[in-house]
């Protein structure tokens, strides 16, 4: 049996840049600009069928790989018809840390897209309301990047310490 | 005051000499209202602190209050975030006088593990504490040293002390 990241890239060749496995986890590696089509492929092919969107997220490189390719974004899909999982992952690079909002594709990356925004600083294009979910709105920055400083303080609601 | 002593001395054992504040102090210290204000993990050691086998009842400090506005210890258990500080700040000055601060945990007492953006590095920035129990979470019977600790202050305390007034605070945006 063909493994399920290879019938993948064969499925969508022109957007999967490469496949494989890691400790027992499916993977494959998105094009940027292809992010939203492959989902939507993803979601409604009758092979696939991922129509739970588990989780979203964003890995910070920064000094690990090259300037533009220094955020990947990770998707996590699930079938519950097929019962199969797959790892979605993007990169992006630091001058530009945009892509696609997949919000069209699944109604609950809404939230999982705000905090990806919150945290690392990473614009989701076409996301119907992108604003801060977990920090308040008159914070500066983004603090999971690994370039914030870890001792810098906002005291803009709080205490100042 | 001789003839005030023999008056004394004739009273005998039927009357007991004490202070105001001594009484009072006597009083409150075994009838503590308790309000949690419990964030995170260390509400889980609070609720062995306040169930059957620990018992914080055995020291008159059981009842809790939900409204700030009938509670005596403001029992902070749990991290505090900036974004959570002025909601603090509310509930203390809500709180009628006399009342004290218990800084339950080491994230309440100094922002423990999370030196970061997020956490206060200690509620004493923001409020007057009373009492630090530190410990990821503390064990109940470091709470209730704590809250021993905490009774012998409330018995000493001079009625002068209250009122202590509105938390200063200061937040840097208005909302
Ligand atoms: S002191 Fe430890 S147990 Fe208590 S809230 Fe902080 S991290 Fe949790």
């Amino acid at each position: 049996m063909v493994e399920l990241s290879e019938r993948i890239k064969r499925l969508l060749p022109d957007a999967v840049l490469s496949a494989g496995s890691s400790l027992g986890q499916q993977y494959v590696v998105v094009r940027r600009e292809a992010v939203v089509e492959a989902m939507r492929k993803l979601r409604d092919d009758e092979t696939m069928l991922f129509n739970f969107m588990m989780d979203l997220t964003a890995v910070d490189y920064l000094g690990k790989r090259a300037h533009d390719a220094r955020y990947e974004i990770v998707y996590h899909l699930y079938s519950l018809k097929h019962h199969h999982r797959i790892r979605v992952k993007v990169s992006v690079g630091a001058d530009d840390p945009s892509l696609d909002s997949i919000v069209p594709v699944w109604k609950g990356a809404d939230w999982f897209e705000r905090e990806a925004w919150d945290l690392y600083g990473i614009t989701f294009k076409g996301h119907p309301n992108l604003k801060r979910i977990l920090l308040y709105e008159e914070f500066v920055g983004h603090p999971l990047r690994k370039d914030y400083p870890i001792k810098k303080r906002q005291p803009l609601i709080g205490p100042e310490n | 005051m001789e003839e005030r002593n023999a008056e004394v001395a004739a009273l005998g054992d039927s009357v007991i000499l004490s202070t105001v504040d001594a009484v009072i102090g006597w009083g409150r210290k075994y009838s503590f209202f308790t309000y949690p204000f419990i964030t995170a993990c260390c509400g889980m050691e609070f609720m062995s602190v306040a169930g059957p086998r620990y018992d914080i009842d055995r020291f008159g400090a059981a009842l809790p209050r939900f409204s700030p506005r009938q509670a005596d210890i403001l029992l902070v258990v749990g991290t505090i975030s900036h974004k959570q500080a002025p909601i603090l700040v509310k509930v203390y000055n809500q709180m009628t006088e006399p009342k004290w601060v218990f800084s339950y945990g080491a994230c309440v007492c100094s922002g423990g593990m999370y030196n970061d953006y997020s956490t206060v590095q200690g509620i004493d920035t923001i409020l007057p504490v009373d009492i630090y129990v530190p410990g990821c979470p503390p064990r109940p019977e470091m709470v209730f040293d704590g809250l021993i600790k905490l009774q012998e202050l409330v018995a000493k305390e001079r009625s002068s002390k209250w009122p202590r007034g509105e938390a200063e605070f200061a937040p840097k945006v208005k909302r």
